[in-house]
């Protein structure tokens, strides 16, 4: 039995076996200041638009308000939009190196998983950019909240290999 | 002054929807970053406790950048909750105010319900499978599914990959099943 190391995390590149997107460009660890400030923007925004209220994400599991389907809907249509005149312009990163996209193997831990973090979604009304929003808020419990993710995260990992995908 | 006050009212859903969105071409042309939330707390372990496991061995230094972005969101958290902070409740839905009053919730001043979420009911059983159960599925769950609300929601449908689609949906239908046939009785404990 071949064994296949199969990348399902849409999140990290450098485990992507056909990823060729590693920069050749090495850059001084200063220069991620510039994510610092994007996560700034991305946490103000969360907060000032309710995302990260739990009472938001109950309306929305309960269809009694249009908000989040509102926000969800919209970004996706201006990421959708942007990741289309990417493409077309070929636009490039402000180093002047190509912008890469990756294709998403199916697997059925989006089915489990999916359901497993929805539950979770429900409960806690936060995913994960939330959570560390709500603490910047001053929800200093949410911290354990946080703790407890990160605890989930690593017996992921701890099991990974013996779970359906 | 106006400008603060202005910015301090919560933001209309097609202001801020569009903006989220945005996020995904800004991380792209700073530096061919995938947008993505949830793998930040995979590089934390990587970091502190990879105890040798395969799914924790990567060069998480290439990553790192994840980790700012995160700790740029608690900034922001801080910032929006001091220079923008709304006096205001929170206005919620009155069919879900009646519902959540009977449970005891009234308390709107903060946007999550500090009637439930507070270090005094942490150890409570409702707040225990709330706070500790529920971010551990959100940690767990996240993994298993490969991201998040950001890494699929937002990136992978703006990529158009049918795995974030059914991600999406799986997520979604996990949230009705909890929110409307277990948060209930959960709220009643």
């Amino acid at each position: 039995m071949q064994t296949k190391e199969l990348n399902t995390d849409f999140e990290v590149r450098s485990l992507d076996a056909m990823c060729f997107n590693e920069s050749e460009l090495t850059h001084p660890w200063w220069f991620n200041f510039k994510y610092l400030f994007a996560g700034i923007i991305f946490g103000i925004i969360l907060i000032k638009a309710q995302v990260i209220s739990w009472f938001r994400i109950q309306e929305m599991f309960r269809l009694q308000s249009f908000h989040m389907y509102g926000v969800i809907g919209s970004a996706v249509v201006t990421g959708v939009s942007s990741i289309f005149i990417i493409k077309k312009f070929k636009i490039k990163t402000i180093y002047g190196e190509e912008i890469k996209f990756y294709p998403k193997e199916f697997s059925k831990g989006q089915i489990y998983g999916g359901l497993l973090f929805g539950f979770g979604w429900a409960l806690t009304g936060a995913c994960p950019g939330p959570l560390f929003a709500q603490i910047g808020t001053g929800a200093t419990v949410i911290a354990v909240t946080l703790l407890s993710a990160i605890a989930g995260t690593w017996v992921y990992g701890w099991l990974s290999k013996k779970l359906p995908h | 002054m106006k400008m603060l006050e202005w910015l301090s009212q919560p933001w209309p859903w097609y202001v801020a929807g569009p903006l989220i969105g945005l996020t995904v071409p800004l991380l792209l042309i700073l530096g061919n970053k995938t947008f993505g939330i949830s793998s930040s707390m995979r590089h934390l372990c990587a970091i502190c406790l990879p105890s040798k496991i395969s799914y924790f061995q990567y060069d998480w230094k290439k990553e790192i950048w994840n980790l700012f972005f995160v700790v740029g969101i608690i900034l922001g958290g801080v910032i929006s909750s001091t220079l923008l902070a709304d006096p205001n409740p929170v206005q919620i839905n009155p069919a879900l105010a009646k519902e959540l009053h009977q449970y005891g919730i009234s308390n709107y001043n903060q946007l999550i319900p500090v009637d439930i979420f507070n270090w005094q009911t942490l150890l409570s059983v409702k707040g225990f499978i709330m706070m500790i159960g529920g971010g551990f599925l959100v940690g767990f769950g996240t993994r298993y599914a490969g991201g998040c609300t950001s890494g699929h929601s937002i990136t992978g449908l703006s990529n158009l990959q049918w795995a974030s689609f059914v991600a999406t949906v799986c997520f979604m239908i996990g949230g009705f099943i909890a929110a409307n046939l277990f948060l209930p009785f959960i709220l009643k404990m």
